[in-house]
C-alpha cells in the first residue's frame, strides 16, 4: 500500500530532522567562533541545497508519472460506467455488476453541497476517492484487484450526519 | 529607529522591547487565553471521538466549526502582534490601525460564537459552498449569515492591517520590491539591504492582502446567496476562492510568528542574523510559491486543468526549499556551538524550527498527487499541520510570550521548563497518532469513528491533554506578567 512506503518515509525523514536538532541543541552550550562557524555551513549550505534540488527534481519526475486524472485512451470504451451521486446524507449507485480486473470509471457528482467519494477495500484501506461537486461529474476510473464488499465513505465534511455516509459496494469474482 | 544589530552581548537577552505598545500586549494575552480555550475545544473533540465523552454529533460540528475558525483566527491575530511589534522598529506604523484590527476582531469572534452557539451553525470553518446555505435543515440562514458577517468583518480588520502595513514600509523602503531586497538581489551599487523582519513582513502584507480580497469576495457572495439563492457562484470557483484565501492565511501566520525567531534567537545566541541573498532569494520565492501552491487542495477534484494540479504539487514541493535551506538551516547555523542560554523562550523558539521544518515533510508528501488519491481528508492531513502549526506556529508564539516577560515578572520555575518539554513530547506525540490515523485510512471530521479506530483517538487524547496542561502554563504565566508587562512601559 502506498500509505505504509509513505508513513516510513516520512517517519524516517522527520526523525533525521531530530537529529539533526537535537545534535546541534546538545552541542550548543560549547562555544566556538561565529565567523568560522558560518563560513562552514555555508559551504554545507550549498551542498544541503543541491542536494535537495536533486531529490525534489527526481520525487516530481517519479510521481508525476502516472495521474488518477480521467485519460481517453484505448480502455476508455471498455470501462464500465457507474454513476455515484451524494446527497445529504446517502449515496445513490447506479450500474452493472462490478467485476475484478474490469476497469470502471465512476461519474460522479453530487446533488447539494460537496461529498467527498472515498473506495475503501475490505480490509478498511483507502484505494481511491475524487471529490462529489455540485454541477459537476468527476470521472475516477480504477480496477478492482480482489473480489469482496468495499466501502464508500464520505470524505469532505457535509453537515450533521456527514459521518453516517457510508455504503456498500460488492466486487464480484471474475 | 531600527535597532542595533552590530553588538551582541553573548548568552544573554537583549532587550528588543524597551517600549512594548499596549496592543500588542492586548494582542498576545488574547491569543494566549483563545490558543488555550480552542486546545480544550480540542481535546474535548479527541475525546468525543475516543468514547471517553458522550458530545452528540450537532455539539461535535459546531465544536469542530469554532476549533477550526478560532485556530486560524487567533493564529492570524497572534502573528500580526508580533509582526507589529518588530516590523514598527522599523518603519512607521498606524496604533490606530492595530486597534481597529483588535475591535474587529473581537466583533467577528462574537459574531461567529453566536452563530455557533447559539445559531447552531456547523459548516466548518471553511464554508465550503454551498453548505452554509444548504444546511439539511440544522441551522437557519440567519445563523450561516452571521457566521459569514463575522468572518467577513474579521478579514476586513485584517485587511485594513496589512494594507497599513504596506504602506508604511512603501513610505521607508519605497517600493514593496525594494524591501523584499530586489535592488540587492539583482545588484544595484549601495541598494539598502533590508533587515529579516521587514522582509518576512513585505512578503507577509503582499500573499495577505491578495488572500484577504479573494476571501471577502467569496464571503459576500456567499452571503448575497443566502439572502437569495437564485445569486449562484460556480462552486468550483468558490471552492479555489476558498482554499487560495484559507491558505494562505493560515501559511502567512508562520510566516509572521517566524520573526520572533528572527529577532530574538540571535540575541539568546549572540550571533547575528542578517539578511543575506540566499535569503532574500528565499523570501522572494516563498512570495510567489505560496500564491500558486494552493491547488494541492484541489487535487482530488478531477475536473481541475490538470496543469493547475501538477503546478500545485510542484509548487508545494518547491516550496519547502525556503524553509529548509534559509530558515531552518540559518536557525541551526546561529544556535551551533553559540554557547546559547537556554530558557523557555529560547527552547520553544528552536523548538517551533523543528516543529516547522519536520512538518513539511508530511505536508509535502500529502501535495504528491497519487498520495493525495489515497489520504485526502483522512487524518493525515489534520496530522501535518497540526505538526507545523503546534510544534511551530504556537511555539513561535509561545517564545516570544515568554521572551517579553523574561526581565519582566520574575524568572522561571521547573514548572515552565517541565511545561516546555511536556508541550514538545505531547505535541510530537499528538500529531503523530494523528498521522499514523491518516496511513490507516481514518477520515478527518468525522464527529463518531467506527470501532477500529478508536483506540487511536484515546491515544490521541493523553497527548492532546499534556498539550492542554502545557499550554495552561504558558498562558497563565504570561498573562500573570501582563501588569507588569504594561506597568514597565
Amino acid at each position: 500500500m502506498i500509505q505504509d512506503a509513505v508513513w516510513l518515509i516520512s517517519v524516517i525523514l522527520m526523525a533525521a530532522i531530530a537529529v539533526v536538532f537535537l545534535w546541534v541543541a546538545a552541542g550548543a552550550g560549547q562555544k566556538a567562533d561565529a565567523e568560522a562557524v558560518q563560513r562552514r555551513a555555508y559551504r554545507v549550505r550549498a551542498g544541503w541545497f543541491w542536494l535537495l534540488v536533486v531529490v525534489i527534481a527526481v520525487a516530481t519526475v517519479t510521481t508525476l508519472r502516472a495521474l488518477p486524472y480521467p485519460d481517453r485512451g484505448p480502455q476508455a470504451a471498455s470501462r464500465v460506467i457507474v454513476s455515484a451521486t451524494g446527497a445529504q446524507w446517502a449515496w445513490t449507485i447506479e450500474g452493472p455488476d462490478l467485476v475484478v480486473g474490469k476497469p470502471v470509471e465512476f461519474q460522479v457528482t453530487s446533488a447539494d453541497v460537496n461529498h467527498g467519494f472515498g473506495i475503501y477495500n475490505p480490509a478498511m484501506e483507502m484505494v481511491a476517492q475524487t471529490q462529489a461537486m455540485p454541477g459537476y461529474v468527476n470521472r475516477l476510473q480504477y480496477t478492482f484487484t480482489a473480489p469482496g464488499t468495499y466501502r464508500i465513505l464520505c470524505l469532505e465534511y457535509c453537515g450533521l450526519v456527514h459521518h453516517q455516509m457510508m455504503t456498500d459496494l460488492v466486487v464480484k469474482p471474475d | 529607529m531600527s535597532i542595533p544589530s552590530s553588538v551582541l552581548g553573548t548568552g544573554s537577552a537583549r532587550d528588543l522591547s524597551p517600549g512594548i505598545y499596549p496592543g500588542v500586549v492586548a494582542y498576545l494575552a488574547i491569543a494566549g487565553v483563545v490558543l488555550l480555550l480552542m486546545i480544550l475545544i480540542g481535546v474535548v473533540l479527541r475525546l468525543a471521538q475516543a468514547e471517553w465523552l458522550p458530545v452528540p454529533p450537532d455539539l461535535f460540528y459546531e465544536m469542530m466549526t469554532a476549533h477550526g475558525a478560532g485556530m486560524v483566527g487567533i493564529a492570524g491575530l497572534a502573528g500580526a502582534g508580533i509582526m507589529w511589534h518588530f516590523l514598527s522598529h522599523h518603519v512607521r506604523l498606524s496604533r490606530g490601525i492595530l486597534i481597529a484590527n483588535l475591535i474587529s476582531f473581537l466583533a467577528g469572534v462574537a459574531m461567529i460564537l453566536a452563530a455557533i452557539f447559539l445559531g447552531g451553525f456547523g459548516g466548518g470553518w471553511t464554508f465550503l459552498y454551498p453548505l452554509p446555505a444548504t444546511s439539511g435543515g440544522a441551522w437557519e440562514p440567519g445563523a450561516a449569515a452571521l457566521y459569514l458577517g463575522g468572518l467577513l468583518v474579521i478579514g476586513v480588520g485584517f485587511l485594513l492591517f496589512y494594507l497599513d502595513a504596506g504602506r508604511a514600509i512603501i513610505a521607508e523602503y519605497g517600493t514593496l520590491g525594494a524591501a523584499l531586497g530586489w535592488p540587492v538581489l539583482f545588484g544595484r551599487l549601495g541598494a539598502r539591504l533590508p533587515e529579516p523582519t521587514v522582509v518576512a513582513s513585505t512578503m507577509v502584507t503582499i500573499v495577505n492582502t491578495l488572500g484577504l480580497v479573494s476571501g471577502a469576495a467569496v464571503l459576500a457572495i456567499s452571503l448575497i446567496n443566502l439572502v437569495a439563492p437564485s445569486f449562484a457562484i460556480d462552486p468550483l470557483l468558490a471552492k479555489n476562492m476558498i482554499y487560495f484565501f484559507g491558505h494562505v492565511f493560515i501559511n502567512a501566520t508562520i510566516y509572521m510568528t517566524v520573526i520572533a525567531v528572527y529577532e530574538i534567537l540571535p540575541s539568546y545566541a549572540g550571533r547575528e542574523w542578517k539578511a543575506s541573498k540566499p535569503f532574500l532569494w528565499g523570501w522572494t520565492a516563498s512570495t510567489l510559491l505560496v500564491l500558486i501552491a494552493y491547488p494541492h487542495h484541489l487535487l482530488m477534484d478531477f475536473v481541475m486543468p490538470k496543469w493547475a494540479l501538477i503546478v500545485g504539487q510542484v509548487a508545494s514541493y518547491t516550496a519547502g526549499l525556503p524553509v529548509l535551506v534559509v530558515t531552518a538551516y540559518g536557525a541551526l547555523t546561529l544556535v551551533y556551538r553559540s554557547g546559547i542560554r537556554w530558557d523557555a523562550a529560547s527552547a520553544l523558539l528552536l523548538l517551533s524550527m523543528f516543529g516547522w521544518a519536520a512538518g513539511i515533510v508530511p505536508a509535502i508528501v500529502d501535495a504528491t498527487i497519487m498520495v493525495n488519491l489515497v489520504m485526502h481528508n483522512t487524518m493525515w492531513v489534520p496530522g501535518h499541520f497540526h505538526f507545523y502549526l503546534l510544534l511551530g506556529m504556537a511555539a513561535m508564539v509561545f517564545g516570544f510570550m515568554y521572551y517579553l516577560g523574561h526581565d519582566r515578572g520574575g524568572g522561571e520555575s521547573t514548572l515552565d521548563r517541565l511545561a516546555v518539554w511536556v508541550f514538545a513530547l505531547g505535541g510530537l506525540g499528538f500529531a503523530l497518532v494523528f498521522l499514523y490515523s491518516g496511513k490507516e485510512g481514518v477520515p478527518r471530521r468525522w464527529a463518531v469513528h467506527l470501532p477500529e479506530w478508536v483506540a487511536y483517538d484515546q491515544l490521541a487524547s493523553l497527548f492532546a491533554l499534556a498539550v492542554a496542561a502545557a499550554v495552561l502554563v504558558f498562558a497563565l504565566r504570561f498573562l500573570l506578567r501582563v501588569p507588569r508587562l504594561l506597568a514597565m512601559r
